[in-house]
Parts: structure tokens; C-alpha cells; sequence
């Protein structure tokens, strides 16, 4: 639709449609006031072309509302709805001071202390703003609608940021390639209410301000941006990025000898203002003076006023022998105090060493070994080439040639950007999910080669074309000997060529287009709540069990029950079936979850006993044997034993494993084909027939028939099972009575 | 089993005591109909009554009595009188007026309800009454916990003898059930099952208040859908639509599921195995509804269709039977004792129910759900009338709780006022329609298009005025009197430019009249072009030199300055050689030199033009983009 018909080229309809409109004013004869008009006409056109850019980027995320319906996708959202909807019902101070003694059961979760607010205030500030506008919307509209809105903003942003760096040619091509560019629509659909939704926003609006704040050296910038960190570190872990990147570019600065009062400025008021706000947020602390990822940030910040005295003390001494002396002593001294205070800071433990996760960003092999928690989420998995095409297209090519056109116009701005690009590339080959942070990074630098580049070709195909104009006004007599003139010092069919490249240029940009459109409908707009797949006749299959189970639950349980689950639906029960639960995907806490992962392993006997201690009720897996759904709890349980394991050395992983292999045919462990987790999935399962012309208990997630049909519970019931089988939760049996 | 016991034997001790009393009143009951429909969870029990006056005064009222069991399970209750009495089923126009008495000198345990007569009953005469009792939860599932795989056993108890306060010379009582499976009934003389019924013979003679308890345990699988709260919504939009919001709170009301619920078995035999359970109900919603939707709290529910059956128009009860069919099946089977909630709604056309007379408007619409057989234990319906309406007045059929509220949706500064009525105890029959009485101003509707439109235009106004307002704190500040001076100095070098790309046209038409030139012959308009083209530039060069001064003497424009004078410098090369170039041709065309002579003479100028003709396009373009 809109989609496919405009973002292909977004560059070409401000050059031709002002031509034409310039033509057409000739026509007119508005000779007096014709260059003024089309100075407003390229005003007009660049505002028409940003407002759709930004309905289309809005639009764009919509799929998911059409395919399916408006509602929360995926896991962590289902907390920030939670949340959201609670600090819409009960105010900020309530918010701000809850305690959840709906998660983690019995240990309950400090929600205003272990979350970052952002999000949820900023949805709830849209809600009471419409509200107040007295338009009566529900907040889970606003919820679902927070991300899109918040993506068209950052395509603004992208095209002041793109203005800054370049020229407002590479701001609003970058401003169309982001509005698109799947690696950032697959974190923000609408539904996908999470913190990047908002953070992606903050993050750019961050580099942006402070870009600008270098480029004048106005406080007023360096302020603004310091409000921009505060937002992003409301919003998002992710801030992480900011202060350990901004330090990094202000080193390369000094390094490469651009020190400047500007930079000073920018620099000293954008953190210490940043930090002191930062530090309002509950869940981030003092964490900017105490941990050691922040110290990077402080080590720069002295080492700037340390530039700053030094300039100023060889300003006073004129003799340049002395001040060298005076340098080697200072520098010498300053960083003998810095590593001291490190040191003692560190040995003492009032900076907390760098954190797993922190690790597992600088050694992609650090997660696996030592944190099996991180390491089992897919998102979290080194990025596989594939998914760097699926999310990036063509601009994966074009980021090299941005970065050449960048090293070309070298400036502190296109300093800042080349490092945003190749850090963030970085952290995009580690881990999957990081791919977002790097997407604005690529679409400004990719949008720096397609200006450029369209730029330089249409001049030239401009600059012949009136040359041949003039040449040919002479008659076809004249014209060889006048053509000479120019065309001389260029090569032969060079206008040829232009025009041929720019084809292919916007060519590539369909291309990237629809690949865009394509992806968007097809791989990012499921809700992953609501599966759908195609019947035998090719009919829409909708599978909506997880609702179903979750709705069940909230119906027919008691109001203080509580479920046992792997932590994957912690979030989804607690949010949809307003159940407690013991472990939800905040995974604060590694024993407790190792506690469940050892549960579901165990024999039901030992694991009636950890359930009886743990008071649960029930008990919820997810199974895909009858469906085919392949990420169910089955497929997950390798990584429960692993956790367990890592807690309760009971639980070894080989006992699992048949020569290394995890298989639950017959040829399984006896401990696997006994464990709680397979008698749950697999109750009553060997007498279903799945499949025509296979035997019953054929698994159709793993495609094998199962090892032990014969399955016999003995301190749980079957309580519900969804209609595809997909959700199956059981009761705990009351111990027995003696007597 | 115990408790019938106890309130049988209270019963029998207070008959006892009564039966020694006076006869209450002259009216005897000359026939007694009774048919007890226990085919769905709704008990419904038709009364045909004969009365006749034996005594001599003219008597307005007839009482009916209900033991305090039933009573208390009373949803529904009216009288009718039947006129043909041949025909029999002829029931004449709108119910009698019934209420609730309590006489002297009667048990505690009864209640009594009054039937007034238009006119009274004098002496001698008899006339015929139907009178129809609807009782919920009247039924007790037994046993009361079931598993999955069994079947749905329930008990129903009731008198054998009519309860009256009067003498009854003949009675019959028919019982109807689903099916043909009964567990087990009270047997009296000359009872008799046949098929799906059950008839307890004709009984002659019965004293006032006497009472004889038969309990009937059968087999019912029909669905046992029970409404703890369904909050029905109905708001009014003058531009044409009633958006109904049904909101249900659901319930098995029947025998509860005990033990494992195994969607194996389920699957395999859902007739079998899951037979107490329900998995849809149907709703027949009013002719053309629109935009049917049904969820609950967490979502969309995927399971659900709609028919629109106009097909079934009957001649007699058009408007009856051309309805909208939506049959709607919950996220699970609903078991015994479980529950779900969920939401249904959708809109009609406002002209099918909205009516206007005496200057108000009235709304007129279906009381009850429209769900079949659904018994709802409180009922609240609210009817949302747009912001601004007065005067509001409901009229119910029959009595229930109300008073209003306000209620804030778009676009509303007061709120719009709400009707609420609250009924406990709705059965189907309450399906009557009531009204709700208001006055309203059309002009009003266009109160809330006119708000959007005027908040839009202040929005545009505001940034109109930002646009154009100059808000800068201090007027004498040095960086804005520079921006001042900028501006002032980008004006001046864009009117230059536009100087400029006149001339350039100029030469352009120049250019245009040599090549007519060629092509004609025409020298004397060629020098025409010439003069006029002349006194064109004169003028130009004359308009250039303040701009060019003013440039000078602003320091913001020194870096643009020598660029400026670049191009002006280049210009007036330009422009001179061509009209030496102009000269050269037309003199040689009225010398009438060859054409390969012309060209040698220009040569040299020729290239010298074009290439400065280039720079000066290069230079405009720099300073276009200033």
C-alpha cells in the first residue's frame, strides 16, 4: 500500500517535483518573485515529504493491528501493561512504592524499585493527556499505539540528526530508510509495548542533542541532551551504551587533537547534569558513581578538566619548556590518582565490578559458560549473518559506503556517527537483539551514501544537460565545436552512466522497500500470544491457547493461587490469568528459578516435595506435540536442567542426555522419560493420535513417537488443557490424609 | 434430602393448624390446570385456572399463594384472563395486575400474590385465568459434584395439590422433562410417565392450603448458563447509531465438575464425556446489527459466527423473526461451577428505536439479553442518552431499582447523563421493552464536530502566530541583532540573484532571436529583440548597484561579498560578449556572409560565452543555497 509505493525513493520527489513546479512557475511568469517562491516550495516539499514519512511509519507498524488484533505482544510487554495499567488506576506515588506479591512468590518483587519507569509513565502521560483532551480511549489502545507513535518521532529525530551530520538531503533519506528498516520495526509493532519502543527514540534524541551541543557549544544543547540521557535512562538499560559511547568519542576527540571549549561544554554539562538526574531513577541509583561500567564516563570527565587546566596553565606560562614540564608532572599525577581511586574503589567494593551481562557484550563466549540464564534466551545468541540481510537489506552494503563518504567530510559530527556505527555494529554481531541499537546508526550513515551519492549523480546528469542545452542553441552546426568546451575533461558517457547508476540507486531502494513491506506483514507483526498457520486448504488457522489457558486460569482458579511455570510465562500469567506466579521473566533472581528448573527435572515424588515447600498450585507447561509448535517446554528443558544444575548440583545434565544427544523417543534417559516435565507434557499423550498413518503419541514438534506412553500421575491432576493441546496446566493434590 | 424433609414436615404442622380455620374466602376453583415445563434450567409453570364466586358479594381479587421455597425462586409471574372459552388458549391482551399481600390469619411460610380483576366477580358467575410462574434456580443438581463423564442429575420438588387459599373441585398436573431418562419420582395414585411427560392424575375435593410434595429427580443436559451480573449498556448517538455493550459474568449453575478435566476425552466423545458442559450459546441479536464483536478483558475471542437470517421472514411476526443470529462459544467448554466473562457488542440503527412524541424523544428497547435461556441474577441496563438531554423519565413494565449517573466518553465537557435500572432474577419473559423518556436539542449534535473543528483551528491559529510572532526576550541583544542583519543580508543577496537569473533570461532570448535569425532571416526583428533586450539590462544594472552597497557596508555578509561580486563581475563579462556576439552576426547576415564565416568569426567568443556561462551557473547555485 503506502508502504510499498513511496519509501523506495524518497530522495527523488523534493529534486523532480521542484523542477517541475519551477517549470510551471516559468510558465506562469512569476518572473518578479520566482527564486523566493521556490525556496518556500522546497520548504513545502521537505515538510510534506517528513509528515509522510512519519503517517507511514506509523502505518507501516500496523500490521500487526490488521493481521491480528489490537493487543500487548510477546512476554516482558505484558509487564509493562501490568504495570501501566496499575499506575493509571492507583497514581504515581502508589506506582512508584508497589510491592508485587503477585511474582516470586513468597519472595514478591519491589516493582518501583526494579524497573525502569519510563515507558509506563510515558504511556500513562498519552492516556491522561487524552483523557484531559476528552478523548475517552482505553489504555491498552495507548499501550499497544505507544511504540508506532514513538517510532514516527524518531524519524524526526533522524532527520535533524542527519541534517547535523550531513545535509537535510541525508536527513530526510534517513529519516525514510528508519521509518522502515525492519531492524527497528521488529521492537516496534504496535503491541510490542516494550522499553525500546521508547528507548530507540531517547537513544537517538541523546546522540542528537549532544552532537548539536558539540557543534555550537551552547549549554542550552548540552541541557537539553542531559534531559534526553535522563529520559533514555528512565526507559531503558540500554543507557549503558550512551555513557560508555559518549566517553569513548570525547577520548577520540582529545586523542585526534580536536579538544575544544564546545566539547567541553557539551561534555561536562551533559554528564554532570545527566548523572545527578539519572540518579532519581530508583532502579539505576548511585549506580553512576559506584559500578564500574559507569566509571568510564567519570575517568573522562576528570581527565577533561585536567585537558581544560592544562590549557589553561600554558595560556599563563609562555615558556614552552616549562609547561612541557608541567605536563609530564600533571598527566603523571592524574592518572597515578585516577588508578589509585580505582584501585581502592574496587578493592574495597564501593565500585561494583562490571555485571554478567556487561561481560557477555565485551566476550560473546563469557554468557555460555558461566550464566546459562542469559545464554538461554534466544535473543541474547550471537547474531547469525542471515538476520544482519533480513533486517538491514541493502543497507548493509550502503554502511560501508557511508562510512567512506563520512571519513571523506571528516568533522566532529561524522566522528561521532562512524563511532556509533562500528561500536554498535559490534555489539550487533553479539547478541541478536542489540541489532536495534545499531539500526539508526546504519540508516544515518546508509543515508549519507544515498544522498551523496544521488546528489553527485544528479548533478552531473543536470550540469550536461544544460551544457547540451546551451551547446545545441547554436544550431546543430555549432554544436561539436561547443560541446568540446565541456566535455572535454570528462569521460565519455558519463551522463549515460549517471543517469544508469541512479537507476540502479533507486532501484536498490524498491527493492529495500518491499523487502521492508514484506518482512513487516510476514516475520515481525505476530503477537507470538496468538499463533496462526495455514490449514489444509489453505484457510487461516488461528491457535489462541495461551489466552485461552491464561483466561481459564483467571476464571476458574482461586484468586491466591499460585502457578508454577517456567519463567517464560511469568509475565503473561501474572499479567493475563492475574495469578501469582514463582519466577516471571524479570529473572532477578538465579536460585529461584534454579529451584523451578530443578522441580520440573526432578521425579514427581522429589518434586511434589519442592512444590509443597513452594505452595504452588499449579502447575502450567507448554507443550507442542500435537500442533508442531517447536518452542514449547520440551525444547526449553535442556536449559532448566542447565539452570537447575547450576544451583542444585543434583541435577547433572548428562543424565539427560543418550551419548551426548537430547532425544525423547524410546531410546531417552529413564530419568528424562521420568522427569516432571515429560510426565506433565506427555500426560495422556501416547493415547492421542496425531497424525494419519502414524502411531499414537507421535510428537509432531520433534517428529518421533514418544518413549513412555504409559504415564501415571500421582500428586497432580490434569485441571485444564487448552484445545490444541499447546497450554496444559495440573493441579497439586492435597498431601494425602494419614489415616 | 434432609432439608425437604424439614420444610416438608413444617409445611404438613402448619396446614395442620390452618386447615381447623375458617374457609378463606367464597371463591372455589372449579377446575385447576397445572403444567410444570422442566425442559430447561428455567422452571415455568402454567395455571389454568376456573374461579367461581360461591358466596354472594362481588369479589375484585384473587389471591395466588407460593411456599416460601418457590416464592423465593419467583422470577416471573403473570395472570391473564382467558375470555374464549371455548378455544381455550386465547389469551385476552395484557396481563393482570398482580402484587404482592399479606392477609391476616395465614402462614408465615406463604406468600401471597393478589390478582385484581378489571371488574369484579359477582355472584354465581366463573371466568377462566392463565397464569404463568417462572422459577430460577429452582432446580438443585443431585448429586451436587459430578465428574466429567457423568451425566447431569437435578431435583425438582413441588406440590402434587394446588396451593391455594381456596377450595379446589378438580385439578390435573402435567409435568414435562427433556428427556425420557427420570432417576426416580414420587408415585401417587394413577401417575402416569409417558415418554418425556409425566401426568399426575385428576385430584377432586382438595381443602384450602393443602399441600402434597412430589420430587421428581431427572436427567437434564441443557446448558445451565447463569449470569451472576450482565451489564448491558445502550448508548444513544444522534447521528444515527445505538451501540449496545453487553458485559457478561458468567456461570455453570448446574451440578459442579469434580476431579480432572481431560481434554483427551473431551475431544474424543464431547457428547459423552463433557455432556453436562456447554460450549456455546446463541444469541439472537435485534434486525441489522452491525459491527458485532465479542471479547473478553484479555482479547479478541477468535471463536464465533453470525448469520444474519433474514431468510426465516414470517408474514405474521415479521419484525420478530427477522433478526441476527450469533451463535458465540467461550474460550473453553464450561464445566459445572466454572466461569468466564466476556463482552459482547454491537450496533443498531438508531431509526428502529429511537421515536419521538409530545416534543420528547423515547428510546425503545428490549429489557432482558439476548441470549437464549439465560437466567441473569442482576441485571443492570444502562441506557447512555447523548450529553445536554432533560427531562429524563424511564417506564418499566415491571418494577425495578433505578436512578442515573453521568458518564464521560469523547469529546464531553458535562458528561452524558446514564438511566441505570437494576433488576435481580431475569428469565426470557422479561424480554419486554421499556422506554426511556428524554428531551433534546438537534442543534446539540453539532456541538462536538463544531469543538474539534474550533480545537484545530486554534491549534493552526497558534502556530500561525508562532510562525510569525517574534519572541525573542531581549530586542538589543547582540545575537539577535545579528540574526536581524542576517536575514536582511540573505534578502538582499537573494533579490540579487533573482537580478541576476533575469539577465541571464535576457541573454537567453538573446540567444533565441540569433537562432530565429537563422532560420528566417529576419534581421530586423533580431534587432528588435536587441533594443528591447537593451533597456532591459540598463535597468537591471542600475537596480543591482544599492544591493551591491549595502553588502558592503554589512559585516555579516563579508564572507559572501567577494562570491556576490564574482558573479556580478562574471555577469557583465558575459553580457558583453554576447552583444559583441549579436553584433558580429547580425552585421555579417546583412552582409550576407556564408554561414561557415559567421561561425569563424564568433568562434573564439563563443567558447568564452558558454564557459562563462557555466561559472555564472555554478555561482547562482552557490548562492542560491545560502
Amino acid at each position: 500500500m503506502a508502504a510499498s509505493s513511496k519509501p523506495g525513493s524518497p530522495r527523488p520527489p523534493p529534486s523532480s517535483s521542484s523542477s517541475m513546479a519551477q517549470d510551471l512557475f516559468n510558465n506562469f511568469s512569476f518572473s518578479k518573485t520566482l527564486k523566493l517562491k521556490t525556496k518556500q516550495q522546497e520548504l513545502l516539499i521537505r515538510v510534506t515529504v517528513l509528515t509522510l514519512i512519519y503517517i507511514l511509519a506509523f502505518i507501516t507498524r500496523l500490521f500487526s493491528v490488521l493481521r491480528y488484533e489490537s493487543m500487548i505482544h510477546e512476554f516482558d510487554p505484558y509487564f509493562n501493561y501490568r504495570t501501566t495499567l496499575y499506575l493509571t488506576k492507583n497514581g504515581f506515588a502508589e506506582f512508584w512504592n508497589w510491592f508485587d506479591s503477585e511474582s516470586w512468590y513468597p519472595l514478591g518483587r519491589i516493582i518501583g524499585g526494579t524497573l525502569y519507569p519510563g515507558l509506563m509513565l510515558t504511556a500513562a502521560a498519552l492516556y491522561w493527556v487524552l483523557r484531559f483532551l476528552r478523548f475517552a480511549v482505553h489504555i491498552r489502545e495507548v499501550c499497544v499505539l505507544t511504540a508506532p507513535f514513538f517510532a514516527s518521532n524518531t524519524t524526526l529525530v533522524a532527520y535533524f540528526f542527519g541534517k547535523e551530520i550531513w545535509d537535510s538531503g541525508a536527513g530526510i533519506v534517513a529519516a525514510a530508510l528508519i521509518a522502515i528498516c525492519p531492524g527497528y520495526i521488529s521492537r516496534s509493532v504496535a503491541g510490542s509495548y516494550d522499553n525500546e519502543g521508547v528507548a530507540i527514540f531517547a537513544l537517538l534524541l541523546t546522540f542528537y542533542l549532544f552532537v548539536k551541543a558539540v557543534n555550537t557549544g551552547s549549554l542550552a544543547w548540552a541541557l537539553a541532551s542531559a534531559f534526553g540521557y535522563f529520559y533514555m535512562v528512565s526507559a531503558w538499560g540500554g543507557y549503558v551504551f550512551i555513557i560508555n559511547l559518549v566517553p569513548l568519542y570525547v577520548l577520540v576527540l582529545l586523542v585526534t587533537g580536536r579538544y575544544s571549549l564546545r566539547l567541553y561544554v557539551a561534555y561536562n554539562c551533559m554528564y554532570v547534569v545527566g548523572m545527578l538526574l539519572a540518579m532519581q531513577i530508583r532502579f539505576v541509583g548511585f549506580q553512576h558513581v559506584q559500578s564500574g561500567e559507569h566509571m568510564a564516563a567519570m575517568g573522562v570527565f576528570f581527565l577533561l578538566q585536567v585537558f581544560f587546566f592544562l590549557d589553561w596553565v600554558r595560556h599563563l606560562l609562555s615558556d614552552a619548556k616549562l609547561f612541557e614540564a608541567f605536563l609530564r608532572i600533571t598527566v603523571t599525577g592524574a592518572v597515578s590518582v585516577g588508578a589509585i581511586a580505582l584501585g581502592v574503589g574496587t578493592a574495597s567494593g564501593y565500585i561494583s565490578p562490571w555485571t554478567g551481562r556487561f561481560y557477555s557484550l565485551l566476550d560473546p563466549t563469557y554468557a555460555k559458560d558461566h550464566i546459562p540464564i542469559i545464554a538461554s534466551v534466544s535473543e541474547h545468541q550471537p547474531t547469525a549473518w542471515s538476520s544482519f540481510m533480513f533486517d538491514f537489506h541493502i543497507l548493509l552494503i550502503l554502511f560501508p559506503a557511508g562510512l567512506y563518504f563520512c571519513f571523506k567530510r571528516l568533522s566532529d559530527a561524522t566522528i561521532f556517527i562512524v563511532m556509533y556505527g562500528l561500536t554498535s555494529m559490534y555489539f550487533a554481531g553479539v547478541m541478536v537483539r542489540l541489532i536495534l541499537v545499531a539500526t539508526p546508526a546504519v540508516c544515518l550513515i546508509s543515508a549519507i551514501a544515498v544522498s551523496a551519492t544521488v546528489k553527485n549523480l544528479t548533478r552531473l546528469v543536470r550540469s550536461q544537460s544544460q551544457a547540451v542545452q546551451s551547446g545545441s542553441s547554436k544550431g546543430a552546426s555549432t554544436a561539436k565545436s561547443s560541446s568540446k568546451g565541456v566535455i572535454d575533461n570528462s569521460q565519455p558517457f558519463q551522463r549515460n552512466g549517471a543517469i544508469l547508476l541512479l537507476l540502479g540507486a533507486f532501484y536498490l531502494l524498491t527493492r529495500y522497500a518491499i523487502h521492508c513491506t514484506w518482512v513487516t506483514s510476514e516475520a515481525y507483526s505476530s503477537p507470538s500470544i496468538v499463533l496462526a498457520a495455514r490449514g489444509a486448504h489453505g484457510n487461516r488457522v488461528i491457535f489462541d491457547d495461551y489466552r485461552e489457558a491464561y483466561f481459564w486460569l483467571r476464571q476458574n482458579t482461586p484468586p491466591d493461587a499460585k502457578v508454577m511455570s517456567w519463567w517464560d510465562y511469568g509475565y503473561q500469567i501474572t499479567a493475563m490469568g492475574n495469578r501469582t506466579v514463582i519466577v516471571d521473566n524479570n529473572t532477578w533472581n538465579n536460585t529461584h528459578i534454579a529451584t523451578v528448573g530443578r522441580a520440573m527435572s526432578s521425579y514427581e515424588d522429589e518434586a511434589y516435595e519442592i512444590m509443597r515447600s513452594l505452595d504452588v498450585d499449579y502447575v502450567l507447561v507448554v507443550f507442542g506435540g500435537v500442533t508442531g509448535y517447536s518452542s514449547d517446554d520440551i525444547n526449553k528443558f535442556l536449559w532448566m536442567v542447565r539452570i537447575g544444575g547450576g544451583v542444585f548440583p543434583v541435577i547433572k545434565e548428562p543424565d539427560y542426555l543418550v551419548n551426548g544427544e537430547y532425544r525423547v523417543d524410546k531410546g531417552a534417559a529413564p530419568k528424562m522419560l521420568n522427569c516432571l516435565m515429560y510426565k506433565l507434557s506427555y500426560y495422556r499423550f501416547g493415547e492421542l493420535t496425531t497424525e494419519y498413518g502414524k502411531p499414537p503419541g507421535f510428537d509432531r514438534a520433534r517428529g518421533v513417537e514418544i518413549g513412555n506412553k504409559d504415564i501415571k500421575l500421582e500428586y497432580l491432576e490434569e485441571a485444564f488443557t487448552t484445545q490444541n493441546w499447546i497450554v496444559r496446566i495440573y493441579k497439586v493434590k492435597p498431601p494425602k490424609n494419614r489415616w | 434430602m434432609l432439608r425437604f424433609a424439614l420444610t416438608l414436615l413444617l409445611f404438613t404442622l402448619a396446614f395442620g393448624v390452618l386447615s381447623s380455620s375458617p374457609v378463606f374466602s367464597d371463591l372455589i376453583l372449579a377446575k385447576v390446570d397445572r403444567r410444570i415445563d422442566l425442559t430447561s434450567q428455567i422452571v415455568r409453570i402454567t395455571t389454568s385456572l376456573k374461579v367461581e364466586n360461591a358466596g354472594s358479594n362481588p369479589i375484585s381479587e384473587i389471591l395466588l399463594s407460593f411456599p416460601e421455597n418457590q416464592a423465593k425462586h419467583l422470577a416471573y409471574l403473570t395472570a391473564t384472563l382467558n375470555e374464549g372459552k371455548g378455544k381455550g388458549k386465547a389469551s385476552s391482551g395484557a396481563g393482570l395486575p398482580t402484587e404482592v399481600v399479606i392477609p391476616k390469619d395465614v402462614p408465615d411460610s406463604l406468600t401471597f400474590y393478589s390478582v385484581s380483576l378489571h371488574k369484579g366477580l359477582g355472584k354465581g358467575e366463573s371466568l377462566l385465568l392463565d397464569v404463568l410462574a417462572v422459577f430460577t434456580h429452582a432446580l438443585e443438581p443431585f448429586p451436587e459434584k459430578i465428574s466429567q463423564a457423568d451425566i447431569q442429575l437435578l431435583l425438582f420438588q413441588d406440590t402434587a395439590h394446588f396451593l391455594s387459599p381456596y377450595k379446589v373441585m378438580v385439578q390435573s398436573v402435567a409435568v414435562k422433562l427433556p428427556e425420557a431418562r427420570v432417576e426416580s419420582y414420587t408415585k401417587l395414585e394413577g401417575t402416569k410417565l409417558s415418554g418425556s411427560e409425566l401426568k399426575y392424575s385428576p385430584f377432586h375435593n382438595i381443602p384450602p392450603f393443602s399441600y402434597l410434595p412430589i420430587i421428581i429427580h431427572f436427567e437434564n443436559n441443557q446448558p445451565f448458563a447463569v449470569a451472576e451480573e450482565l451489564v448491558r449498556e445502550i448508548e444513544i448517538s444522534h447521528w444515527g447509531n445505538v451501540q449496545v455493550t453487553e458485559h457478561y459474568n458468567l456461570f455453570h449453575g448446574g451440578a459442579k465438575n469434580k476431579g480432572e478435566f481431560s481434554r483427551l476425552d473431551y475431544q474424543a466423545r464431547p457428547y459423552v464425556r463433557g455432556a453436562s458442559a456447554f460450549r456455546r450459546l446463541v444469541a439472537r441479536l435485534p434486525p441489522r446489527a452491525h459491527s458485532v464483536y465479542y471479547r473478553d478483558e484479555i482479547g479478541n475471542i477468535s471463536t464465533s459466527s453470525l448469520w444474519g437470517d433474514s431468510k426465516k421472514v414470517d408474514v405474521l411476526q415479521l419484525s420478530y423473526f427477522c433478526s441476527t443470529e450469533l451463535e458465540i462459544e467461550p474460550r473453553y467448554p464450561l464445566f459445572g461451577g466454572w466461569r468466564t466473562a466476556f463482552t459482547i457488542g454491537y450496533g443498531l440503527p438508531l431509526r428502529d428505536f429511537l421515536f419521538e412524541s409530545d416534543g420528547k424523544r423515547f428510546l425503545n428497547f428490549s429489557f432482558g439479553s439476548p441470549i437464549n435461556e439465560l437466567v441473569i441474577d442482576t441485571l443492570i441496563v444502562k441506557v447512555v442518552l447523548p450529553e445536554g438531554s432533560k427531562d429524563i423519565s424511564a417506564s418499566v413494565p415491571f418494577p425495578v431499582k433505578q436512578w442515573q449517573e453521568t458518564k464521560f466518553s469523547h469529546l464531553d465537557l458535562v458528561g452524558r447523563p446514564v438511566v441505570v435500572l437494576e433488576k435481580n432474577n431475569v428469565v426470557p419473559e422479561h424480554n419486554e421493552h421499556f422506554q426511556v423518556y428524554y428531551k433534546f436539542n438537534s442543534l446539540s449534535m453539532l456541538r462536538e464536530p463544531l469543538m474539534l473543528i474550533f480545537g484545530f483551528f486554534f491549534l493552526f491559529v497558534a502556530c500561525i502566530v508562532y510562525m510569525h510572532a517574534d519572541l525573542s526576550i531581549s530586542k538589543s541583544s547582540a545575537s539577535y541583532l545579528a540574526k536581524v542583519q542576517w536575514e536582511e543580508v540573505q534578502a538582499t543577496v537573494q533579490q540579487i540573484h533573482n537580478i541576476i537569473s533575469h539577465c541571464l533570461t535576457a541573454h537567453d532570448k538573446l540567444e533565441a532571436s540569433l537562432r530565429d535569425l537563422s532560420r528566417t532571416g529576419d534581421v530586423q526583428a533580431c534587432k528588435a529583440t536587441r533594443k528591447s533586450v537593451d533597456s532591459l539590462l540598463k535597468g537591471v544594472s542600475k537596480d543591482l548597484k544599492p544591493l551591491v552597497t549595502f553588502l558592503q557596508s554589512s559585516p555579516q555578509a563579508a564572507h559572501i561579498l567577494p562570491k556576490v561580486e564574482e558573479l556580478i563581475a562574471k555577469e557583465r563579462d558575459l553580457q558583453e560578449r554576447l552583444m559583441a556576439k549579436h553584433t558580429t552576426v547580425v552585421d555579417c547576415y546583412e552582409k550576407k556572409l556564408g554561414g561557415r564565416e559567421i561561425e569563424n568569426r564568433i568562434a573564439s567568443n563563443q567558447q568564452k560565452i558558454t564557459s562563462l556561462r557555466q561559472e555564472v551557473d555554478d555561482l547562482m547555485e552557490f548562492i542560491d543555497e545560502i
